[in-house]
């Protein structure tokens, strides 16, 4: 049983690392809209697009 | 369907021009290819592959198939509308100014924020997060659907971009991957989406920052509970095997620890409250709720060192957990109804045209304009700044703003004021006030405030909810020392129990809950109410005062009646077709199958009508004045029918001679009597004043009252009604009781502001929309009725939350009075009652299924 005292405070720093990417996400905004992602979510990856007639390069947004 | 419709037509077209289908025969019309709209036949193309109804989707669809995004119509299943473009060129979005208010930098980009109309689906949020393929220089767009706000990043090109002879910015050179904001404006406008600069208010950034802060705390708590309550696990299952002295520390420690962070940091909003309510000598919910988890951590703490007694971690930072979701569900909910009923696109418009010093006006957003800065205003447009009259001479409307509604003279020296608008002749305004300084501005604010203000009956939710507050308190000190004969273990857990599982849920808590919900319910539903009062006025019996137009008729001219020859319609729509005149529309909407005659030397003269030459005869559609006198019997005959029904004559001559007799006016709503009837049996009264003639208005009380079945409808109906007249009514029937005004003229302002509830319908002027309590979305009385049900299931709603917490409250107390409950099961049963009454109250339906 004397695992416990490693495993335990080894599980709480897992525990603590996603508090902390919680902490960062409501920071910086990500978790501001709830909404919409749920209507992304049933988005399709469209195809890629065709090549463009001007030479500019496609800027892609995902 | 459609495709292969028109495919199969367009082929036939080219092998044999088949002849075009008679006048006036309906076959099945095609259907857009991009919003799926019935086209009328003359707007078919005859040998085109694919139809639409206009421009806009004509030219969204070939955008769409351009850059392979076809994908859209996919997504759009069963939402496709017509496309929105108003084919503007954003030129002031260039201007420094915008960039300076309303965009930031980060690096080499620029991030704007545009608020977007016609938004209304999935597809559209596809659609515009799109926009860095449509747009080269754009590098990310992501849309907040809640709030329609697009949040654009680009690479700015820097200088105006080089135009084109339209207008529009020239494409980029290539490689170049710039752009500019106006560029990103015209595509979105010809997507269907309007765009308009966005900031936000101070008071939006600092909702933002609150709901953060509270999510934040919200998270952590959650943690904690988890971690802290699977620790207290252990301990409950080692309680019933046996377990080591050593490892009962080790857990208990644990369990104490992982609770920290809720209890300390999370609890705090509870804390500060409490505080707060000291402070201002005021009970607060999170008095005794402080007192509670501040005793348990304390007793916890003290327990954990001397190695006896209980430790309450778990369920005090569970406790925290379920409070705080439950008061970060109550702020969203409350922004959301908030930005529903705020929604509406500014009063005053975006751009003012600036005159530097060599009198070259420049579009600039209103906002920056200076105090002093010289701007011009051309008749039609609306005033963007609150100022004073440089030079010109013209008149001004400023019905919605003052309530007059006759427009008053504007001249050198004359104040004027944003959102109202210049009728005649160009003016050169001084500016004194711009943005949210001008008076319409501080306007809105104070509505915004008012509407803030509690429903009465939250206002004595939040006494009662103080008395009962300081009653636990006291109780809860009563307990402690009744039960301090068998032990201060036992005392202070029947204190902190008590403390905890009492709870004014149903008074503090469900009331604004409930109207917020309510609220939020009704704004999707397609009502925006301005605060709980107008909604708790709304449940009660009232008169209920009508302005005909619009609600208990459709608000639009349409031909009724048709005396004398029939086969003039090809003449008629002819000489009305390039007339903007409401007749003129009325006439050709009702002649949409008929094909016009060829029309030449057409001339429409002013109160007299419209006249040209067809097949060599002078045809003339107007007044009774333009036809040569006396008339035919039965002319006579007919125009006294007309007058009887209150209807518009309008003759149409051949040569001096009257031919037709048509009867314009504006057709009842068919439902508006059954429904009427409704109001009436729920027992509201109902009046009728209208600016219209008295002959129209009884004609409309007549059919009505026939119509409902019942003995008499309205109390009172009165035509020739202006906007004071109706002001005193409304003025003197609320001394008497309740009233509700219904109405949509810019006329009503002043009415629908005095009344108990301003009730402004669809399709009237901005101005209804800020004076009344309430903008009904659709037109018609059938949303009225749904209007005041649903307000009648809010209240009833508000009284099962307190019924059910009374009950609550008197069961828990005794059986903690009694001993019988621990603080673990306060911890678990008081977050639970608050959660059924919460979610009681958001999902409870109060306003209308999706129609």
């Amino acid at each position: 049983m004397s695992v416990l005292f490693v495993a335990i405070p080894a599980a709480l720093a897992v525990a603590l690392s996603g508090v902390i990417a919680f902490l960062w996400a409501a920071r910086t905004g990500q978790l501001d809209d709830l909404e919409t992602p749920a209507l992304r979510m049933l988005h399709d990856e469209s195809s890629p697009p065709p090549p463009k007639r001007e030479s500019a390069p496609a800027a892609t947004g995902s | 369907m459609a495709t292969a419709e028109s495919s199969r037509s367009s082929a036939a077209a080219r092998t044999s021009a088949p002849p075009p289908p008679p006048l006036g025969v309906r076959r099945s019309s095609p259907r857009c290819e991009h919003c799926d709209q019935a086209i009328p036949i003359e707007r078919c193309d005859a040998v085109a592959e694919q139809q639409f109804c206009c421009d806009g989707c004509r030219i969204v669809y070939a955008m769409l198939k351009q850059h392979a995004l076809a994908g859209y119509y996919d997504h759009a299943v069963g939402a496709k509308r017509p496309a929105l473009a108003t084919g503007r060129d954003y030129a002031e979005f260039d201007d420094p100014s915008f960039l300076s208010l309303y965009a930031s930098k980060r690096g080499d980009e620029q991030t704007i924020e545009l608020l977007l109309e016609g938004v209304h689906c999935a597809a559209c949020v596809w659609l515009v997060e799109k926009l860095p393929e449509l747009v080269p220089g754009v590098t990310e767009c992501r849309l907040d659907y809640a709030r329609r706000l697009a949040h654009v990043s680009f690479r700015d090109g820097g200088d105006q971009p080089t135009r084109n002879a339209d207008g529009r910015a020239a494409a980029p050179a290539p490689g170049a991957a710039m752009t500019h904001p106006s560029a990103i404006a015209q595509t979105l406008d010809r997507l269907g989406y309007p765009p308009h600069p966005h900031r936000d208010g101070e008071r939006a950034r600092l909702q933002r920052r609150e709901e953060r802060d509270l999510l934040t705390r919200l998270g952590v708590a959650g943690a904690s509970a988890g971690n802290s309550m699977l620790f207290a696990l252990a301990l409950y299952s080692g309680g019933f095997a046996d377990m080591e002295a050593g490892q009962m520390r080790y857990f208990r420690a644990l369990s104490t620890i992982a609770a920290l962070p809720a209890v300390f940091w999370s609890a705090q909003v509870f804390y500060r409250g409490a505080l707060g309510a000291v402070r201002a000598r005021r009970p607060h919910m999170d008095l005794p709720l402080s007192i509670g988890i501040l005793l348990g951590v304390t007793w916890g703490l003290a327990n954990l060192l001397r190695g006896v007694g209980e430790v309450y971690f778990d369920s005090l930072s569970t406790l925290v957990f379920v409070l705080l979701s439950a008061r970060f569900l109550q702020v969203r909910q409350q922004a959301h109804a908030e930005r529903a009923a705020g929604s509406a696109l500014a009063l005053a418009p975006r751009t003012a045209r600036q005159l530097d010093s060599a009198d070259t006006a420049r579009l600039v957003p209103a906002e920056s304009v200076q105090r002093g800065a010289r701007v011009e205003v051309l008749a039609g447009d609306v005033f963007p700044v609150d100022g004073v009259v440089e030079s010109g001479d013209s008149r001004v409307d400023t019905s919605w703003l003052t309530g007059e509604s006759a427009a008053s003279h504007a001249r050198a020296g004359s104040a004027v004021f944003a959102g109202t608008t210049n009728l005649m002749g160009r003016l050169v305004v001084a500016a004194e006030q711009s943005g949210a300084e001008t008076r319409a501005a501080r306007l809105w604010r104070d509505m915004e405030r008012a509407s803030a203000r509690r429903a009465p009956i939250a206002s004595v939710a939040d006494r009662a909810s103080a008395y009962f507050l300081i009653g636990i308190v006291l109780l809860a000190g009563v307990a402690f020392f009744a039960w301090l004969h068998a032990g201060v273990g036992v005392a202070v857990q029947v204190a902190i129990a008590l403390l905890v599982v009492t709870c004014p849920c149903g008074l503090a808590l469900a009331t604004p809950l409930t109207v917020s919900a309510a609220l939020g319910q009704a704004a999707r539903a397609g009502w925006l109410i301005k605060g709980g009062a107008a909604l708790e006025a709304l449940a009660r019996p009232a008169l209920i005062v009508f302005d005909k137009t619009g609600t208990l008729t459709f608000g639009q001219l349409s031909l009724m009646r048709w005396f004398g020859d029939a086969s003039l319609g090809p003449q008629i729509k002819a000489l009305e077709a390039a007339s903007s005149h409401p007749i003129a529309r009325a006439l050709v909407l009702a002649l949409a199958d008929v094909k016009p005659a060829l029309a030449t030397d057409v001339v429409q003269r002013l109160g007299r009508g419209i006249e040209g030459r067809i097949d060599g005869h002078a045809v003339c559609v107007g007044a009774v004045l333009s036809v040569q006198q006396p008339l035919p019997a039965w002319a006579e005959t007919a125009l006294a029918e007309l007058a009887s029904e209150g209807l518009t004559p309008v003759l149409v001559s051949v040569d001096g001679l009257v031919r037709t007799v048509l009867g314009l006016g504006d057709p009842i709503r068919p439902e508006a009597a059954v429904l009427l009837a409704q109001l009436r049996e729920r027992g509201h009264r109902l009046a009728l004043l209208s600016g219209d003639r008295a002959s129209v208005v009884d004609h409309v009380v007549c059919e009505l009252t026939r119509a409902s079945g019942r003995e008499s409808l309205f109390a009172t109906a009165e035509g020739d009604v202006g906007p004071e007249g109706k002001l005193a009514f409304i003025e003197a029937a609320r001394t008497r009781g309740n009233v509700f005004m219904v109405g949509d003229g810019v006329n009503d302002a002043a009415a629908l502001a005095a009344a108990s509830v301003g009730i402004a319908v669809h399709g009237g002027a901005e101005a209804s929309l800020e004076a009344a309590h309430v903008f009904a979305t659709r037109p018609g009385v059938k949303p009225l009725l749904e209007l005041v049900d649903g307000a009648r299931r809010a209240l009833h709603v508000i009284y099962l939350n307190l019924g059910f917490s009374l009950v609550y409250n008197v069961v828990a107390a005794s059986l903690c009075l009694a001993g019988a409950v621990t603080p673990l099961w306060a911890a678990i049963i008081m977050p639970l009652s608050s959660l059924t009454v919460v979610s009681h109250s958001y999902h409870r339906r109060m306003f209308g299924k999706r129609s």
